[in-house]
């Protein structure tokens, strides 16, 4: 939030964990609701929206493996494998028992929510890489499952039509009621986030990441810690996959590969480990970076003659990717969320900065 | 009693797995040495395979695989010193996504500089297979398995007989008492990628013959994984047996259970073992467990 307090007034625990420090960040988020539900539609492209509809879908996504990652330092690259449970769940409900979304959706989360408990389970006794590679196991075991067992993927092309969302009646299809939609999910998802990191089990996490034997020492049950951590996540990264496949209107495994593991890992590496605000940052970076690298490609390829933009857009992509990933771990292993705090710290006390 | 059929499955297999364990050893070499975990390996055995191929386009073969090893191992020593220095200390994940960053940004450059066509990557050798009574081998398979028993071979002599190979145990024992010794530790990690270029050119050689040269070949990496939990992150003999059981399992599983459910169970038996050996074993079957303070 931006505003300049005049000192610290702070006399409890319960100011300082306070998620509105100051009447003003009330008024901030108002704001920020207000451009977010009337400006942004009102004046945004159809294209602009649909980006703004990929991003809502990401910035859940990301909250849930932040949630994993970031806050209890279990590293997943299972993230698409996740996603993929829940949006087969949710599909099936939706089709085989014409369940409506707001059933579907949560139940896509339970199946997911179950499946990482699951893989979450040998975190107890191993851990770093070993659980990273266990992760990335089961990654591609749900792959080809879901390839591979018809009654899931429904034959040959392993997709699940959805019936599209129907909100009081009104069924949700163009990119502005997508676009509604999705943000009224992204938004619990932010304020979900937001309550875990200041709860108990919040900090229990921190501390699990932290400082394992330390944290058992002070009396934290690792295990079922870790196992909640698992849960919660998968349960928002389910919801996250249920909301891409009722966006897409399709349900395939093949938007849910390990490309999307790694696509989500990096959010919130660049967006900031262990921060709700930098996984939003960071879910908006990575969805807008072959975006805004298709335009900046289109604006200098007039000058090169012979200068094929779609064949080389892929590989430009990957570079940056690549390459703004390793920037930011040298440069700025906080992220884009750090960046964020530091400018806000610096213009607290302009102009006078001492 | 063993037919015919699943002795030609063993046989390739343990084939296929010895060119495994010479990827998975450059992975082990890292891991040891600097606790690094290397997800960019099969895009390093891409790269190499990348130059050896456009290089063998002008110059003979054996030159082009010598250009091949230099060139990787000129990038793993930048690599080492302008992204994993100052990433040391810092936690498991910031290498991990590191490497996963150079993964990517490899996929990109090399296809941008080499064209994403597949180039195709002849051995100057005999290309008739070879029979040994019933069972046939392709000769590329022999050469690769060759090469990386060499390799084993050369590493192991390397280190248990040399200084330098004892600085580099002391290193991946305990870097703060190595460096009291008066070792340097930084030198020792530049090494370490070194012989990660090395191994990984001649693995991109090795497999580019044998499936043609495109970015198709960073899957291989994929395989790493399973190769190196089974055996053990940290252990050189590890690598060999865990490259030869996910040889021997996979294509088993190719020849036995892919008929039966419609095929891909290659690329996923090794993950399913690897899950079980978890399991049972949580460091792998040569891995230590890490002791562990407050």
């Amino acid at each position: 939030m931006i505003y300049r307090e005049s000192g610290t007034f702070k006399t409890s625990y319960a100011a300082d964990m306070a998620l509105y420090p100051l009447p003003l960040s009330r008024w901030t988020l108002a704001g920020i609701f207000l451009v977010l539900l009337v400006a942004l539609p009102l004046l945004a492209s159809p294209y602009m929206l649909t980006v703004c509809d990929l991003i809502l879908v990401a910035v859940v996504g990301a909250i849930g493996l932040n949630i994993l990652t970031g806050f209890a330092g279990q590293i997943s690259i299972g993230q698409g494998g996740f996603m993929a449970v829940g949006a087969y769940t949710a599909a099936k409900l939706a089709t085989v028992w014409n369940m409506p979304f707001w059933l579907a959706i949560p139940a896509g989360g339970l199946m997911t929510a179950l499946v990482g408990v699951f893989v979450g389970i040998p975190s107890l006794r191993i851990k770093g890489l070993y659980l990273a590679i266990a992760t990335l196991a089961s990654q591609f075991i749900i792959e080809w499952v879901i390839n591979h067992v018809t009654w899931i993927s429904g034959g040959i092309q392993a997709t699940v039509q959805m019936p599209p969302p129907r909100v009081f009646g009104i069924a949700i299809q163009s990119q502005l009621q997508f676009y509604f939609f999705l943000l009224a999910f992204a938004v619990i998802a932010t304020v979900a986030g937001k309550n875990f990191a200041r709860s108990r089990l919040g900090r229990a996490c921190v501390a699990v990441r932290d400082r394992d034997i330390a944290a058992e020492i002070i009396g934290i049950d690792i295990f079922r810690t870790k196992l909640i951590a698992f849960a919660i996540s998968s349960f928002i990264v389910g919801v996250a996959g249920a909301l891409y496949s009722y966006y897409l209107g399709i349900a395939n495994y093949e938007q849910f590969g390990l490309d999307v593991s790694i696509d989500y890992l990096a959010m919130i590496i660049i967006g900031g480990l262990g921060s709700v605000t930098g996984s939003i940052l960071g879910a908006a970076f990575i969805t807008l970076l072959p975006v805004v690298t298709r335009r900046g490609l289109a604006a200098i390829g007039p000058m090169f003659a012979g200068f094929d933009i779609d064949g080389v857009l892929p590989e430009v992509r990957l570079c940056l990717f690549g390459g703004l990933i390793i920037l930011f771990l040298v440069a700025e292993p906080e992220g884009l969320d750090r960046l964020w705090r530091n400018m806000r710290t610096y213009f607290r006390t302009w102009p006078f900065s001492y | 009693m063993l037919d015919s059929f699943a002795l030609i499955l063993i046989a390739n297999g343990l084939l296929v797995g010895m060119m495994y364990a010479l990827i998975a050893l450059g992975f082990v070499l890292v891991y040891k040495a600097t606790e690094a975990f290397n997800f960019a390996q099969g895009e390093f055995v891409m790269t190499g395979g990348f130059i050896a191929a456009a290089a063998a386009t002008v110059l003979p073969f054996w030159v082009a695989t010598l250009l091949s090893i230099a060139g990787l191992v000129a990038f793993c020593f930048g690599l080492e010193r302008v992204v994993l220095r100052p990433l040391l200390g810092r936690p498991i994940i910031a290498v991990i996504m590191a490497t996963i960053g150079v993964a990517s940004l490899l996929r990109g450059v090399v296809v941008l500089l080499f064209g994403s066509g597949t180039r195709a990557l002849t051995m100057p050798i005999q290309q008739a297979p070879i029979f040994v009574g019933p069972v046939m081998l392709p000769p590329i398979d022999i050469v690769g398995a060759i090469v990386s028993l060499l390799f084993f071979g050369i590493f192991t002599w390397l280190f248990l007989h040399t200084r330098m190979g004892l600085a580099m145990r002391a290193v991946a024992d305990n870097q703060q008492i190595a460096s009291a010794m008066g070792i340097d530790v930084r030198r020792y990690f530049a090494l370490a990628w070194a012989m990660t270029g090395v191994v990984s050119a001649l693995g991109g050689v090795i497999w580019g013959a044998l499936l043609g040269v495109d970015n198709q070949l960073a899957v291989v990496g994929l395989k790493v994984f399973p190769v190196v939990i089974l055996g053990g992150f940290e252990s050189v003999a590890g690598a060999i047996i865990g490259g030869l059981v996910v040889g021997v399992v996979e294509s088993l599983s190719a020849g036995y259970i892919d008929p039966l459910v419609g095929g891909g169970t290659k690329d996923f038996m090794p993950y399913v073992l690897m899950i079980a050996v978890l399991m049972v074993r949580p460091y792998g079957i040569f891995g230590k467990a890490p002791v562990q303070r407050v």
